[in-house]
Protein backbone atom coordinates (compact mmCIF):
# COMPACT_ATOMS: atom_id res chain seq x y z
CA UNK A 1 0.00 0.00 0.00
CA UNK A 2 1.39 3.33 -0.86
CA UNK A 3 1.88 5.83 1.70
CA UNK A 4 0.81 9.69 0.39
CA UNK A 5 3.18 12.08 2.32
CA UNK A 6 2.17 16.12 2.31
CA UNK A 7 4.90 18.78 2.86
CA UNK A 8 3.72 21.58 4.11
CA UNK A 9 4.08 24.68 6.45
CA UNK A 10 1.14 27.30 6.05
CA UNK A 11 4.23 30.17 5.19
CA UNK A 12 6.14 30.42 2.20
CA UNK A 13 9.96 30.14 1.80
CA UNK A 14 10.78 28.12 4.38
CA UNK A 15 11.89 25.37 2.10
CA UNK A 16 8.91 23.27 1.39
CA UNK A 17 10.11 22.65 -2.32
CA UNK A 18 13.37 22.24 -1.34
CA UNK A 19 12.53 19.62 1.30
CA UNK A 20 9.80 17.76 -1.36
CA UNK A 21 13.00 17.54 -3.54
CA UNK A 22 15.12 16.06 -1.54
CA UNK A 23 13.11 13.80 1.02
CA UNK A 24 11.55 12.26 -2.24
CA UNK A 25 15.38 12.07 -3.84
CA UNK A 26 15.88 10.08 -0.62
CA UNK A 27 13.56 7.93 -0.66
CA UNK A 28 13.90 6.27 -4.26
CA UNK A 29 18.17 6.63 -3.18
CA UNK A 30 16.95 4.01 -0.85
CA UNK A 31 15.38 1.74 -3.40
CA UNK A 32 11.58 2.91 -2.95
CA UNK A 33 9.41 4.17 -6.38
CA UNK A 34 8.51 7.84 -4.89
CA UNK A 35 6.48 10.13 -7.29
CA UNK A 36 6.36 13.45 -6.69
CA UNK A 37 3.82 16.23 -6.93
CA UNK A 38 4.20 19.97 -7.38
CA UNK A 39 0.64 21.25 -5.92
CA UNK A 40 1.49 24.56 -6.47
CA UNK A 41 -0.33 25.49 -9.81
CA UNK A 42 0.48 28.51 -11.34
CA UNK A 43 3.50 29.09 -9.57
CA UNK A 44 5.43 25.84 -10.48
CA UNK A 45 8.83 25.74 -8.67
CA UNK A 46 9.24 21.66 -8.40
CA UNK A 47 10.69 21.26 -11.80
CA UNK A 48 13.12 23.93 -11.27
CA UNK A 49 14.42 22.48 -8.17
CA UNK A 50 14.83 19.10 -9.56
CA UNK A 51 16.31 20.58 -12.77
CA UNK A 52 13.69 18.62 -15.17
CA UNK A 53 12.20 22.18 -15.91
CA UNK A 54 12.85 21.51 -19.85
CA UNK A 55 10.96 17.96 -20.30
CA UNK A 56 7.91 19.63 -18.56
CA UNK A 57 5.43 18.60 -21.52
CA UNK A 58 2.14 17.51 -19.80
CA UNK A 59 1.25 17.89 -16.46
CA UNK A 60 -1.30 17.07 -13.24
CA UNK A 61 -3.44 19.47 -14.36
CA UNK A 62 -3.87 17.83 -18.11
CA UNK A 63 -3.88 14.79 -15.90
CA UNK A 64 -6.75 15.67 -14.09
CA UNK A 65 -8.65 17.23 -16.77
CA UNK A 66 -7.60 13.83 -19.08
CA UNK A 67 -6.31 15.87 -21.50
CA UNK A 68 -3.17 13.73 -20.83
CA UNK A 69 -1.99 10.03 -18.83
CA UNK A 70 -0.10 9.68 -16.10
CA UNK A 71 2.66 8.26 -18.15
CA UNK A 72 2.62 10.64 -20.14
CA UNK A 73 2.99 13.43 -17.82
CA UNK A 74 5.52 11.48 -15.30
CA UNK A 75 8.65 13.16 -15.12
CA UNK A 76 11.44 10.21 -15.15
CA UNK A 77 14.69 12.21 -12.36
CA UNK A 78 17.46 12.17 -14.12
CA UNK A 79 19.41 11.85 -10.89
CA UNK A 80 18.25 8.79 -9.00
CA UNK A 81 16.42 5.46 -10.29
CA UNK A 82 12.98 5.09 -9.38
CA UNK A 83 11.72 8.99 -9.23
CA UNK A 84 9.36 10.39 -11.14
CA UNK A 85 7.96 14.36 -11.12
CA UNK A 86 4.33 15.45 -11.47
CA UNK A 87 4.91 18.76 -11.97
CA UNK A 88 2.48 21.40 -11.79
CA UNK A 89 0.90 23.60 -14.52
CA UNK A 90 2.02 27.21 -15.19
CA UNK A 91 -0.38 28.50 -16.51
CA UNK A 92 -3.73 27.21 -14.52
CA UNK A 93 -4.76 28.06 -11.19
CA UNK A 94 -5.95 26.47 -8.80
CA UNK A 95 -9.06 26.00 -8.96
CA UNK A 96 -8.56 23.68 -11.43
CA UNK A 97 -7.36 20.99 -8.86
CA UNK A 98 -10.48 18.90 -8.20
CA UNK A 99 -10.98 17.09 -5.22
CA UNK A 100 -12.21 14.07 -7.79
CA UNK A 101 -9.52 14.41 -9.88
CA UNK A 102 -6.60 14.89 -7.26
CA UNK A 103 -8.38 11.61 -5.85
CA UNK A 104 -8.23 10.26 -8.89
CA UNK A 105 -4.77 10.83 -9.94
CA UNK A 106 -3.24 9.66 -6.02
CA UNK A 107 -5.20 6.56 -6.53
CA UNK A 108 -3.90 5.83 -9.93
CA UNK A 109 -0.46 6.77 -8.50
CA UNK A 110 -0.47 4.15 -5.45
CA UNK A 111 -0.76 1.53 -8.23
CA UNK A 112 2.62 1.86 -8.87
CA UNK A 113 4.39 4.02 -6.33
CA UNK A 114 5.64 3.12 -2.70
CA UNK A 115 5.60 6.85 -1.74
CA UNK A 116 3.74 9.77 -3.24
CA UNK A 117 5.23 12.83 -2.00
CA UNK A 118 2.66 16.09 -2.64
CA UNK A 119 4.55 19.24 -2.48
CA UNK A 120 1.55 21.59 -1.17
CA UNK A 121 1.75 25.30 -1.92
CA UNK A 122 1.79 27.71 0.64
CA UNK A 123 -0.80 29.41 2.00
CA UNK A 124 -4.07 27.54 3.42
CA UNK A 125 -6.33 27.44 0.33
CA UNK A 126 -7.37 25.63 -2.30
CA UNK A 127 -3.72 24.07 -3.16
CA UNK A 128 -2.51 23.78 0.00
CA UNK A 129 -6.05 21.98 1.04
CA UNK A 130 -6.18 19.84 -1.90
CA UNK A 131 -2.14 18.51 -1.36
CA UNK A 132 -3.00 17.56 2.41
CA UNK A 133 -6.52 16.31 1.95
CA UNK A 134 -5.49 12.62 1.12
CA UNK A 135 -2.39 12.89 3.06
CA UNK A 136 -1.24 9.66 5.39
CA UNK A 137 1.75 11.35 6.72
CA UNK A 138 2.79 15.00 7.03
CA UNK A 139 5.80 16.93 6.98
CA UNK A 140 5.18 20.34 8.74
CA UNK A 141 8.67 22.55 7.27
CA UNK A 142 8.73 25.31 9.80
CA UNK A 143 11.35 28.53 10.46
CA UNK A 144 12.88 28.95 14.18
CA UNK A 145 11.04 32.04 13.62
CA UNK A 146 7.78 32.72 15.52
CA UNK A 147 5.31 33.71 12.22
CA UNK A 148 6.46 30.78 10.45
CA UNK A 149 5.54 28.42 13.81
CA UNK A 150 2.49 30.19 14.10
CA UNK A 151 1.66 29.23 10.40
CA UNK A 152 2.44 25.31 11.24
CA UNK A 153 0.19 25.43 14.26
CA UNK A 154 -2.43 26.74 11.68
CA UNK A 155 -1.30 23.84 9.25
CA UNK A 156 -1.70 21.22 12.12
CA UNK A 157 -4.88 22.21 13.50
CA UNK A 158 -6.02 22.11 9.70
CA UNK A 159 -4.92 18.51 8.88
CA UNK A 160 -6.41 17.46 12.33
CA UNK A 161 -9.84 18.75 11.08
CA UNK A 162 -10.09 19.17 7.23
CA UNK A 163 -8.01 15.99 5.67
CA UNK A 164 -9.99 12.92 4.50
CA UNK A 165 -8.39 11.03 7.64
CA UNK A 166 -10.18 13.37 10.17
CA UNK A 167 -13.19 13.93 7.91
CA UNK A 168 -13.83 10.11 7.63
CA UNK A 169 -12.52 9.21 11.35
CA UNK A 170 -9.72 7.43 10.03
CA UNK A 171 -6.84 7.62 12.57
CA UNK A 172 -4.97 10.57 12.00
CA UNK A 173 -2.83 12.17 9.52
CA UNK A 174 1.47 11.08 11.27
CA UNK A 175 2.82 14.52 11.88
CA UNK A 176 6.15 15.14 11.19
CA UNK A 177 8.40 18.32 12.10
CA UNK A 178 10.95 19.68 9.77
CA UNK A 179 12.68 22.82 11.43
CA UNK A 180 14.86 24.00 8.28
CA UNK A 181 17.32 27.19 8.14
CA UNK A 182 18.13 26.53 11.55
CA UNK A 183 21.39 28.28 12.92
CA UNK A 184 22.76 27.23 16.37
CA UNK A 185 24.79 29.73 16.91
CA UNK A 186 22.01 32.51 16.45
CA UNK A 187 19.81 30.10 18.32
CA UNK A 188 22.22 30.14 21.19
CA UNK A 189 22.30 34.32 20.90
CA UNK A 190 18.60 33.79 21.14
CA UNK A 191 18.26 35.62 18.13
CA UNK A 192 16.38 32.83 16.39
CA UNK A 193 14.07 30.45 18.52
CA UNK A 194 15.61 26.98 19.68
CA UNK A 195 14.66 23.75 18.31
CA UNK A 196 13.16 23.75 22.03
CA UNK A 197 11.12 26.56 21.81
CA UNK A 198 9.55 25.16 18.65
CA UNK A 199 9.00 21.50 19.79
CA UNK A 200 7.44 23.17 22.82
CA UNK A 201 5.05 25.00 20.90
CA UNK A 202 4.02 22.47 18.19
CA UNK A 203 4.09 19.61 20.36
CA UNK A 204 5.08 17.39 17.12
CA UNK A 205 7.56 14.58 16.53
CA UNK A 206 10.80 16.12 15.11
CA UNK A 207 11.97 14.37 11.90
CA UNK A 208 15.21 16.29 10.86
CA UNK A 209 16.83 19.64 11.57
CA UNK A 210 17.95 21.25 8.32
CA UNK A 211 21.23 23.79 8.88
CA UNK A 212 21.01 27.27 7.38
CA UNK A 213 23.73 26.49 4.27
CA UNK A 214 24.69 28.17 1.30
CA UNK A 215 24.67 24.72 -0.49
CA UNK A 216 20.38 25.00 -0.39
CA UNK A 217 20.79 28.40 -2.60
CA UNK A 218 23.30 26.61 -5.16
CA UNK A 219 21.62 23.15 -5.87
CA UNK A 220 18.41 25.01 -6.09
CA UNK A 221 19.72 27.29 -8.82
CA UNK A 222 22.03 24.30 -10.44
CA UNK A 223 18.75 22.17 -10.38
CA UNK A 224 20.07 19.65 -7.65
CA UNK A 225 18.58 18.77 -4.88
CA UNK A 226 20.84 19.17 -1.88
CA UNK A 227 20.80 15.53 -0.24
CA UNK A 228 23.05 14.94 -3.53
CA UNK A 229 25.36 17.33 -2.70
CA UNK A 230 27.93 15.18 -0.80
CA UNK A 231 29.55 16.86 2.23
CA UNK A 232 27.48 19.52 3.34
CA UNK A 233 25.46 19.97 6.07
CA UNK A 234 21.84 20.30 4.48
CA UNK A 235 22.41 17.55 2.29
CA UNK A 236 23.49 15.28 5.14
CA UNK A 237 20.59 16.23 7.39
CA UNK A 238 18.50 15.12 4.97
CA UNK A 239 20.27 12.28 3.86
CA UNK A 240 19.48 11.47 8.36
CA UNK A 241 15.75 12.87 8.10
CA UNK A 242 14.83 10.07 4.77
CA UNK A 243 16.57 7.44 7.26
CA UNK A 244 14.42 8.28 10.57
CA UNK A 245 11.44 8.68 8.38
CA UNK A 246 12.38 5.09 7.42
CA UNK A 247 12.47 3.94 10.53
CA UNK A 248 15.95 4.45 11.86
CA UNK A 249 17.25 5.74 14.69
CA UNK A 250 19.60 8.56 14.50
CA UNK A 251 20.78 11.17 16.65
CA UNK A 252 19.73 15.26 15.46
CA UNK A 253 22.97 16.66 14.35
CA UNK A 254 23.31 20.24 13.63
CA UNK A 255 21.58 21.43 16.41
CA UNK A 256 24.95 22.49 18.72
CA UNK A 257 27.36 25.53 16.86
CA UNK A 258 30.00 23.88 15.91
CA UNK A 259 33.23 23.69 18.09
CA UNK A 260 36.01 25.99 17.49
CA UNK A 261 39.12 25.36 16.88
CA UNK A 262 42.30 25.70 19.22
CA UNK A 263 43.80 28.62 16.34
CA UNK A 264 40.07 30.29 16.25
CA UNK A 265 39.40 30.70 19.66
CA UNK A 266 42.90 31.95 19.60
CA UNK A 267 41.87 34.76 17.36
CA UNK A 268 38.43 35.46 17.87
CA UNK A 269 39.68 35.89 22.00
CA UNK A 270 37.23 33.55 23.03
CA UNK B 1 -3.90 38.82 61.39
CA UNK B 2 -6.23 42.02 61.53
CA UNK B 3 -6.68 42.37 65.30
CA UNK B 4 -2.75 41.84 65.46
CA UNK B 5 -2.24 44.67 62.38
CA UNK B 6 -1.37 48.11 63.90
CA UNK B 7 -4.43 49.93 62.52
CA UNK B 8 -7.03 48.33 64.85
CA UNK B 9 -4.59 48.26 67.93
CA UNK B 10 -5.08 50.59 70.77
CA UNK B 11 -5.99 53.87 71.02
CA UNK B 12 -6.69 53.62 66.94
CA UNK B 13 -9.32 50.58 67.64
CA UNK B 14 -12.33 51.16 65.89
CA UNK B 15 -15.77 51.41 67.78
CA UNK B 16 -17.04 48.33 65.60
CA UNK B 17 -16.96 45.81 62.79
CA UNK B 18 -19.81 45.60 60.04
CA UNK B 19 -19.64 42.23 59.16
CA UNK B 20 -21.67 39.81 57.26
CA UNK B 21 -24.11 36.73 58.76
CA UNK B 22 -26.26 34.27 57.63
CA UNK B 23 -29.71 33.44 60.29
CA UNK B 24 -32.18 31.65 60.21
CA UNK B 25 -35.41 33.48 60.23
CA UNK B 26 -39.34 32.63 60.67
CA UNK B 27 -41.80 33.87 58.01
CA UNK B 28 -44.93 35.02 59.28
CA UNK B 29 -47.24 34.90 56.33
CA UNK B 30 -49.79 37.51 57.13
CA UNK B 31 -53.66 36.61 55.88
CA UNK B 32 -55.64 39.45 57.53
CA UNK B 33 -55.36 42.32 60.25
CA UNK B 34 -58.02 41.57 62.71
CA UNK B 35 -55.95 41.87 66.27
CA UNK B 36 -57.95 39.42 68.16
CA UNK B 37 -57.87 36.43 65.70
CA UNK B 38 -53.85 36.93 65.31
CA UNK B 39 -53.86 37.13 69.21
CA UNK B 40 -56.00 33.43 69.37
CA UNK B 41 -54.27 32.00 66.87
CA UNK B 42 -50.95 32.44 68.57
CA UNK B 43 -51.91 32.00 71.88
CA UNK B 44 -53.17 28.08 70.46
CA UNK B 45 -49.56 27.59 68.89
CA UNK B 46 -47.77 28.92 72.30
CA UNK B 47 -49.76 26.48 74.01
CA UNK B 48 -48.45 23.58 71.72
CA UNK B 49 -44.85 24.60 71.89
CA UNK B 50 -44.63 27.15 75.33
CA UNK B 51 -41.07 28.17 74.73
CA UNK B 52 -40.95 27.82 71.05
CA UNK B 53 -41.42 31.89 70.51
CA UNK B 54 -38.98 32.90 72.97
CA UNK B 55 -36.99 35.95 70.76
CA UNK B 56 -38.01 34.20 67.57
CA UNK B 57 -37.26 36.68 65.20
CA UNK B 58 -39.82 36.91 62.54
CA UNK B 59 -40.49 38.39 59.08
CA UNK B 60 -43.65 39.95 58.42
CA UNK B 61 -44.79 38.69 55.21
CA UNK B 62 -47.61 40.90 53.65
CA UNK B 63 -47.48 38.93 50.07
CA UNK B 64 -50.84 37.23 50.73
CA UNK B 65 -52.62 39.53 52.82
CA UNK B 66 -56.09 40.99 51.83
CA UNK B 67 -56.33 44.85 51.34
CA UNK B 68 -57.65 46.49 54.30
CA UNK B 69 -61.15 47.22 53.98
CA UNK B 70 -60.39 50.64 55.54
CA UNK B 71 -57.90 51.63 53.79
CA UNK B 72 -53.81 51.69 54.46
CA UNK B 73 -54.48 54.46 56.81
CA UNK B 74 -56.07 51.91 59.14
CA UNK B 75 -53.19 49.39 59.56
CA UNK B 76 -51.56 49.49 62.96
CA UNK B 77 -48.15 48.13 62.39
CA UNK B 78 -47.12 49.22 65.93
CA UNK B 79 -50.00 47.21 67.43
CA UNK B 80 -49.17 44.24 65.41
CA UNK B 81 -45.35 44.41 66.85
CA UNK B 82 -46.71 44.76 70.18
CA UNK B 83 -49.06 41.79 69.89
CA UNK B 84 -46.25 39.49 68.13
CA UNK B 85 -43.79 41.03 71.08
CA UNK B 86 -45.93 39.69 73.55
CA UNK B 87 -46.23 36.02 72.72
CA UNK B 88 -42.50 36.11 72.34
CA UNK B 89 -42.00 36.72 68.66
CA UNK B 90 -39.35 39.25 67.28
CA UNK B 91 -40.22 41.03 64.79
CA UNK B 92 -37.08 42.10 62.76
CA UNK B 93 -38.85 43.99 59.89
CA UNK B 94 -41.62 43.07 57.16
CA UNK B 95 -41.30 42.20 52.92
CA UNK B 96 -43.59 41.95 50.42
CA UNK B 97 -46.82 44.17 50.29
CA UNK B 98 -48.00 47.46 48.39
CA UNK B 99 -45.83 50.66 48.67
CA UNK B 100 -48.06 51.66 50.99
CA UNK B 101 -48.37 49.49 52.94
CA UNK B 102 -44.29 48.94 53.01
CA UNK B 103 -44.68 53.25 54.43
CA UNK B 104 -46.72 52.72 57.15
CA UNK B 105 -44.63 49.89 58.09
CA UNK B 106 -41.57 52.12 58.20
CA UNK B 107 -43.32 54.60 60.38
CA UNK B 108 -43.65 51.95 62.61
CA UNK B 109 -40.15 51.26 63.02
CA UNK B 110 -40.49 47.60 60.58
CA UNK B 111 -37.60 48.31 58.27
CA UNK B 112 -38.50 46.74 54.49
CA UNK B 113 -36.33 43.76 53.61
CA UNK B 114 -35.67 43.06 50.02
CA UNK B 115 -37.92 40.96 47.71
CA UNK B 116 -35.42 38.31 47.90
CA UNK B 117 -37.61 36.18 44.76
CA UNK B 118 -36.36 36.23 42.10
CA UNK B 119 -32.51 36.47 43.70
CA UNK B 120 -33.34 33.19 44.95
CA UNK B 121 -34.68 31.62 42.03
CA UNK B 122 -32.24 32.67 39.98
CA UNK B 123 -29.54 31.30 42.25
CA UNK B 124 -30.96 27.81 42.65
CA UNK B 125 -31.29 27.62 38.95
CA UNK B 126 -27.23 27.76 38.41
CA UNK B 127 -25.32 25.81 40.83
CA UNK B 128 -27.81 23.64 41.62
CA UNK B 129 -27.58 22.46 37.71
CA UNK B 130 -25.86 19.29 37.67
CA UNK B 131 -22.76 18.87 36.34
CA UNK B 132 -23.56 19.86 32.52
CA UNK B 133 -24.37 17.19 30.16
CA UNK B 134 -23.11 19.58 27.64
CA UNK B 135 -19.41 19.62 28.60
CA UNK B 136 -17.07 18.55 26.35
CA UNK B 137 -13.45 17.41 26.52
CA UNK B 138 -11.02 18.04 23.87
CA UNK B 139 -8.27 15.59 23.62
CA UNK B 140 -5.96 17.26 21.09
CA UNK B 141 -4.64 20.60 20.93
CA UNK B 142 -6.26 22.92 19.95
CA UNK B 143 -4.27 25.06 17.20
CA UNK B 144 -4.43 28.81 15.68
CA UNK B 145 -6.89 29.15 13.79
CA UNK B 146 -9.15 26.74 15.48
CA UNK B 147 -12.40 27.61 17.62
CA UNK B 148 -14.13 25.65 20.19
CA UNK B 149 -17.55 26.62 21.67
CA UNK B 150 -19.16 24.82 24.09
CA UNK B 151 -22.95 25.68 24.79
CA UNK B 152 -24.37 25.59 28.53
CA UNK B 153 -21.43 23.60 29.58
CA UNK B 154 -17.50 23.62 30.56
CA UNK B 155 -14.65 22.89 28.27
CA UNK B 156 -11.95 20.74 29.14
CA UNK B 157 -8.90 20.77 26.87
CA UNK B 158 -6.10 17.92 27.75
CA UNK B 159 -3.35 19.78 25.67
CA UNK B 160 -2.00 23.37 24.54
CA UNK B 161 -4.30 25.95 23.27
CA UNK B 162 -2.11 27.76 20.38
CA UNK B 163 -1.50 31.25 19.97
CA UNK B 164 -4.52 32.31 17.68
CA UNK B 165 -6.54 29.65 19.09
CA UNK B 166 -9.75 30.58 20.53
CA UNK B 167 -11.73 28.67 23.48
CA UNK B 168 -14.87 29.64 23.93
CA UNK B 169 -17.78 28.13 26.69
CA UNK B 170 -20.57 29.82 28.39
CA UNK B 171 -19.71 27.64 31.10
CA UNK B 172 -16.16 27.40 32.83
CA UNK B 173 -12.99 26.46 30.58
CA UNK B 174 -9.92 23.90 31.75
CA UNK B 175 -6.91 23.66 30.03
CA UNK B 176 -4.38 20.84 31.26
CA UNK B 177 -1.61 22.54 28.92
CA UNK B 178 -0.25 25.89 28.01
CA UNK B 179 -3.12 28.24 27.43
CA UNK B 180 -1.25 30.55 24.38
CA UNK B 181 -4.20 31.77 22.74
CA UNK B 182 -7.79 33.09 23.87
CA UNK B 183 -9.90 32.10 26.45
CA UNK B 184 -13.79 33.17 26.77
CA UNK B 185 -15.13 31.48 29.79
CA UNK B 186 -18.89 32.36 30.76
CA UNK B 187 -19.72 34.37 27.56
CA UNK B 188 -23.48 34.64 27.96
CA UNK B 189 -22.54 36.21 31.05
CA UNK B 190 -22.46 33.77 33.78
CA UNK B 191 -20.03 35.73 36.32
CA UNK B 192 -19.34 32.35 38.04
CA UNK B 193 -17.68 31.12 35.46
CA UNK B 194 -13.71 30.03 36.19
CA UNK B 195 -11.13 29.51 33.59
CA UNK B 196 -8.32 27.38 34.78
CA UNK B 197 -4.77 26.45 32.80
CA UNK B 198 -2.10 25.02 33.51
CA UNK B 199 0.58 27.50 32.34
CA UNK B 200 -0.73 30.89 31.54
CA UNK B 201 0.46 32.86 28.40
CA UNK B 202 -2.93 34.02 27.32
CA UNK B 203 -3.75 36.44 24.74
CA UNK B 204 -6.92 37.15 26.45
CA UNK B 205 -8.74 35.85 29.20
CA UNK B 206 -12.78 36.87 29.43
CA UNK B 207 -14.93 35.88 31.28
CA UNK B 208 -18.77 36.87 31.70
CA UNK B 209 -17.36 39.95 29.01
CA UNK B 210 -14.52 40.84 31.34
CA UNK B 211 -11.66 40.58 29.10
CA UNK B 212 -7.68 41.25 29.65
CA UNK B 213 -5.16 41.34 27.06
CA UNK B 214 -1.93 39.70 27.49
CA UNK B 215 -0.37 43.24 28.28
CA UNK B 216 -2.61 43.62 31.33
CA UNK B 217 -1.70 40.07 33.05
CA UNK B 218 0.32 40.77 35.50
CA UNK B 219 3.66 39.37 34.41
CA UNK B 220 3.86 37.45 37.47
CA UNK B 221 1.81 35.10 36.88
CA UNK B 222 2.44 34.32 33.40
CA UNK B 223 3.63 30.93 32.44
CA UNK B 224 2.46 29.54 35.66
CA UNK B 225 -0.52 27.58 36.46
CA UNK B 226 -3.29 30.02 37.17
CA UNK B 227 -7.21 30.40 37.81
CA UNK B 228 -9.08 33.32 36.69
CA UNK B 229 -12.85 34.34 38.43
CA UNK B 230 -14.56 37.38 38.64
CA UNK B 231 -14.56 39.05 42.08
CA UNK B 232 -17.29 42.12 41.97
CA UNK B 233 -16.67 42.23 38.46
CA UNK B 234 -13.19 42.11 38.04
CA UNK B 235 -11.15 39.98 37.03
CA UNK B 236 -9.01 38.13 39.50
CA UNK B 237 -5.79 35.76 38.27
CA UNK B 238 -4.23 34.33 41.29
CA UNK B 239 -2.06 31.07 41.60
CA UNK B 240 -3.87 27.66 40.86
CA UNK B 241 -5.62 26.50 44.46
CA UNK B 242 -4.17 23.22 45.39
Amino acid sequence: MATVIVVTSGKGGVGKTTTSASFATGLAQRGYRTAVIDFDVGLRNLDLIMGCERRVVYDFINVINGEANLNQALIRDKHVENLYILPASQTRDKEALTKEGVERVLDDLRQSFEYIVCDSPAGIERGALMALYFADEAMVVTNPEVSSVRDSDRILGILASRSRRAEQGDPPVKEHLVLSRYAPERADRGDMLSVEDVLEILGIPLLGVIPESPTVLQSSNAGVPVILEEGSDAGAAYGDLVDRFLGKNLPHRFITPPKKGFLKRLFSGG
Amino acid sequence: MLLSSPRFTGENRPPFELKGSLFTLTVLHLFQLDRAAIERHLTDKVKQAPSFFNDTPVVIDLDALAEPRDGVDSVDFQGLYQTLRQYGMAPVGIRHGSPELQARARLAGLPVLPDNRSASAAKKSEPTEPPSPHSRVIHHPVRSGQQIYVADGDLIVLGAVSAGAEVIADGNIHIYGVLRGRALAGVKGDVEAWIFCQSLEAELISIAGRYRISEQIDSAGQGKAMQIHLVDDRLVIEALAH
